[in-house]
């Protein structure tokens, strides 16, 4: 375990059979090699791969749509593709992302894996549970997938009646009905977390010792479990009156489209927490890991999640500024919605004061961490610009929305997957990937992104409407600037994917603590035995115990 | 037509005092968020470079209170983006309260076109014409999905609803042709469902109204209905279906396949939108131009012809007919 800090690159490594466990008991990797034995898997650490090469593939799908997207506003007169193929591409590229990758992303990959480690546990609470949910979000991905190969969704991810209800002519019905199924995994995933959480903690992990990775997913299984059942009747209604003309949002029906909107945003405002509090739990872990010290303001990082989880149900009427809600209930959504911005600083300011006299190392994970912040904050306080009544009424609906949620979606919670998939990396196969490879990804996303979406901020104060196949003349320049940086970005996304593939038989074996981190997860072997630790580990005395201690608030030490 | 079409334009033009004032507040706001962000991305650049592992940096602990620090953090920020909800409120609210005086634009939303009518009769669809120095109130509704009347230049936008209406006001103060847009997606044609606001001098308004609403109107008014309804997808020169060209069509003698020779005039046009398979045409390729009976209103069919009748000659730019 001395490898902290000195990881080398690809250079100084030997190639390593991966049977190379001779003398011990086999790791969860190894323990049966059938195929049985995966997809019948009621281990979390296999479930857990099982959501990473599912939301994988995800991702690339999502991303080809977005390769499309990017294609089409190369020029502004619709010459390269027909209107309905950039329709389906947006829609598609909208709905995959969502629902297939961002939602699951951290909790179903990383929450599966390291909850039971985190907290010193064998496994999740409903081990069968945990293999279901992965099984129900196949089959409402299958769905999903259908209604692509079938012809493809014209409605945009956000499914607005009656467009989707009454008007689209395309394969709207199984896209509907595969979110609709992919919601229950979400609600068993979140129940499983929360009463594993409630009741498997080791011995002496109370819950100020557990990490802020473990509370950001306690807040995030509330809001799975909370919010989901609302998009999920939205939806079933909408299935309703598409399938059978039952008439709820369309007004020829005698239904209500504002009504639609209001069921939708309910589920879909606290789904962007679902997106965000697990990233946010990912760089509570790398910060203080890479800083060599104490997590600055620990209970108040806490609280904040908890307080995110709750002011998060308040604000969903900040999307219908300018749809037809009361001018009242605009004023009411926009003055919540500036609450938001109290829990989002103290993770920032306490995140950068841990960084404050630390002992830094700038390795992959914290070039991630450190990109993510920076990133969060201009997403989170453009955000406060869309509250503000006067300027929402101009920007609504522009491309200063889609820069804005990019920057919280892929800024916020793609950096954090990255981020935490490199810290973890090892934990999860027993390997090290390449770390120059890997920052010069770090450093290739972050600039990529920053050309893609930045612009867009522009294009929408201008006035460019989103979703637009066609558009004028004198917004080619930065719709241009906007594609090139798409093709760092992807160049970016396609490096990690080849060289974590080729770590998984090349990659120098990883140590069980290669990164020299706290917390439990690292007091078992890389990759950890089926159930997780040989002997049961001991709960350290403070959480985040790391060299340089923090200063210490007053109540710490309870 | 935009009257120039700038590479790289960084802020939209600014045509009524609302317009201004929402600039001065994003303005404002952005630079409160320098204020909050660059102390944030400076220490970070700062602390990764100082505190590196093996600098020889001070770490001893400073001796805060951490919970000092924490409340002021959480309090600071959110109190001074308080000024901003309380000044966009403000400006929202004022911008929703129309004066008594205004003047009253009806506003019909529909895949994929903006009908527009003015309080003497006139009617547009896509562009519109309207006076400064006078409060407009729009009256919106739409007839099928969720759309959103959107105008940049104003900085405003409304939800155009099935079976509700509602309204949005403002005040142009500068001369000139803006664009007007669909700003919630709507299907296939979203993306050009719009077209130009003009705001005009009062007199050159009524000038408008007289003149051009009646007759320039009803020619730009047959183009929409000949992109909405989608003839212009085979009838535009160049299209793969090859369907016949409109140029020089109206009161030109047409040889039918029969032998008989028409005038291409009005009830003769009307009777071929309405039922393509009647008169085939000499020398025509197959039929495949569906039928419009009971698709297309009067009072558009009317308008269609109009653009026929003034669609350029061979030679000329389809230009000419805006």
């Amino acid at each position: 375990m001395s490898a902290s800090g000195t990881i080398e690159g690809a250079a100084g490594r030997e190639p390593h059979a991966p049977e190379a466990t001779l003398g011990r008991k086999p790791d969860y990797l190894h323990a049966e090699s059938t195929l049985r034995s995966w997809f019948l898997t009621t281990d979390h650490k296999r479930i857990a791969i099982l959501y990473l090469i599912s939301i994988t593939g995800f991702f690339v799908i999502g991303a080809l749509a977005a390769g499309v997207v990017r294609l089409a506003l190369v020029v502004p007169n619709g010459a390269i593709m027909a209107n309905d193929t950039y329709n389906k591409a947006f829609t598609i590229h909208g709905v995959v992302m969502v629902w297939f990758f961002l939602i699951p992303s951290i909790p179903a990959t990383f929450g599966n894996f390291l909850i039971p480690l985190m907290i010193g546990a064998k496994d999740l609470a409903f081990p069968k549970l945990n293999l279901t949910s992965w099984y129900v979000f196949m089959t409402g991905a299958l769905f999903t997938l259908a209604s692509v190969v079938l012809g493809g969704v014209d409605t945009g991810w956000t499914f607005y009646a009656p467009l989707s209800t009454a008007f689209s002519n395309t394969w709207v019905l199984p896209a509907l009905i595969g979110v609709t199924i992919v919601g229950f995994s979400s609600i068993l995933t979140g129940l499983n977390f929360v009463v594993t959480i409630h009741t498997m903690r080791a011995p002496g992990m109370t819950w100020f010792k557990l990490p802020i990775f473990v509370w950001t997913h306690y807040a995030t299984s509330l809001i799975f479990l909370l919010a989901t059942p609302v998009i999920t009747t939205a939806l079933i209604l909408l299935i309703a009156e598409r399938g059978f003309h039952v008439g709820v949002f369309d007004p020829a029906y005698g239904g209500d489209p504002v009504l639609f909107q209001h069921l939708f945003w309910f589920y879909s405002h606290p789904a962007v927490y679902i997106m965000v509090l697990p990233g946010m739990g990912v760089i509570s872990e790398i910060v203080p890991a890479f800083a060599r010290k104490k997590l600055f303001g620990y209970r108040f990082v806490a609280y904040a999640s908890i307080g995110l989880a709750s002011v998060t149900f308040f604000v969903w009427g900040h999307h219908m500024f300018v749809n037809g809600q009361s001018d009242l209930a605009s004023l009411v959504f926009s003055s919540l919605s500036f609450a938001v911005a109290v829990p989002s600083a103290v993770k920032v300011y306490n995140w950068t004061a841990t960084i404050h006299k630390g002992s830094l190392r700038l390795d992959t994970p914290m070039l991630y961490a450190m990109g993510y912040i920076g990133l969060f904050v201009l997403g989170g306080l453009t955000g406060l610009y869309l509250a503000t009544l006067a300027i929402n009424q101009h920007v609504h609906a522009t491309y200063f929305v889609v820069a804005h949620f990019h920057y919280i979606m892929v800024g916020g919670t793609v950096l954090a997957f990255l981020g935490g998939l490199h810290f973890w990396w090892p934990k999860f196969t027993g390997r090290m990937y390449s770390e120059p490879w890997g920052r010069v990804s770090a450093v290739l996303i972050f600039l990529g992104f920053n050309v893609t979406f930045f612009p867009q901020f522009i294009l929408g104060y201008l006035g460019m409407p989103r979703r637009y196949a066609t558009y004028p003349p004198e917004f080619q320049l930065l719709n241009v600037l906007s594609s090139a940086g798409a093709t760092i970005l992807a160049a970016g996304y396609i490096f990690p994917m080849l060289y974590l593939v080729y770590s998984l038989w090349f990659g120098r074996k990883a140590a069980a603590n290669p990164w020299d981190a706290k917390g439990l997860e690292w007091e078992t072997s890389s990759p950890p035995p089926t159930l997780n630790f040989v002997s049961p580990p001991e709960v350290p005395r403070v959480p985040y115990d790391y060299p340089i201690q923090a200063q210490e608030s007053s109540d710490q030490h309870r | 037509m935009t009257p120039d079409h700038p590479a790289l334009q960084l802020w939209p033009v600014a045509a009524s005092a609302t317009a201004v004032e929402t600039d001065q507040l994003i303005l404002a706001f952005t630079v409160l968020t320098l204020v909050l962000t660059v102390p944030v991305f400076l220490a970070i650049t700062w602390f990764a470079l100082r505190y590196r592992e093996g600098s020889d940096a001070n770490r001893e602990p400073s001796g805060i209170r951490s919970n000092l620090i924490e409340i002021s953090w959480m309090l600071v920020p959110f109190l001074l983006t308080l000024v901003f909800f309380a000044w966009g409120a403000r400006l929202f609210v004022d911008s929703r309260n129309p004066p008594p005086d205004s003047m009253v634009i009806e506003a019909v939303g529909r895949q994929w076109m903006w009908k527009f009518q003015h309080p003497t009769g006139q009617a547009e669809i896509n562009d519109l014409h309207l006076p400064i120095g006078q409060p407009i109130k729009m009256h919106i509704i739409s007839q099928d999905v969720i759309h959103a009347l959107y105008l940049p230049a104003v900085r405003m936008q409304v939800a155009a609803l099935p079976d509700r209406y509602t309204e949005m006001w403002f005040k142009a103060d500068k001369v000139g042709t803006f664009h007007l847009y669909c700003s919630e997606y709507c299907g296939t044609d979203h993306s050009v469902m719009g077209g130009k606001v003009t705001f005009m001098n009062p007199g050159d308004y009524q000038d408008w109204l007289v003149h051009a609403g009646a007759e320039q109107g009803k020619v730009a008014a047959g183009r929409a209905l000949y992109q909405a309804y989608g003839c212009a997808a085979c009838h535009e020169p160049g299209s793969p279906v090859g369907a016949p060209g409109l140029a020089g069509l109206y009161g030109s003698r047409v040889r039918l396949a029969d032998g008989r020779t028409v005038v291409a005039d009005n009830g003769w046009l009307r009777q071929k939108i309405l039922n393509p398979n009647g008169d085939r045409l000499a020398g025509g390729g197959k039929q495949v131009m569906p039928s419009f009976a009971g698709l297309i209103p009067e009072d558009e069919l009317g308008r269609l012809i109009d653009f026929i009748k003034a669609y350029p000659g061979p030679g000329q730019s389809a230009e000419a007919t805006r």
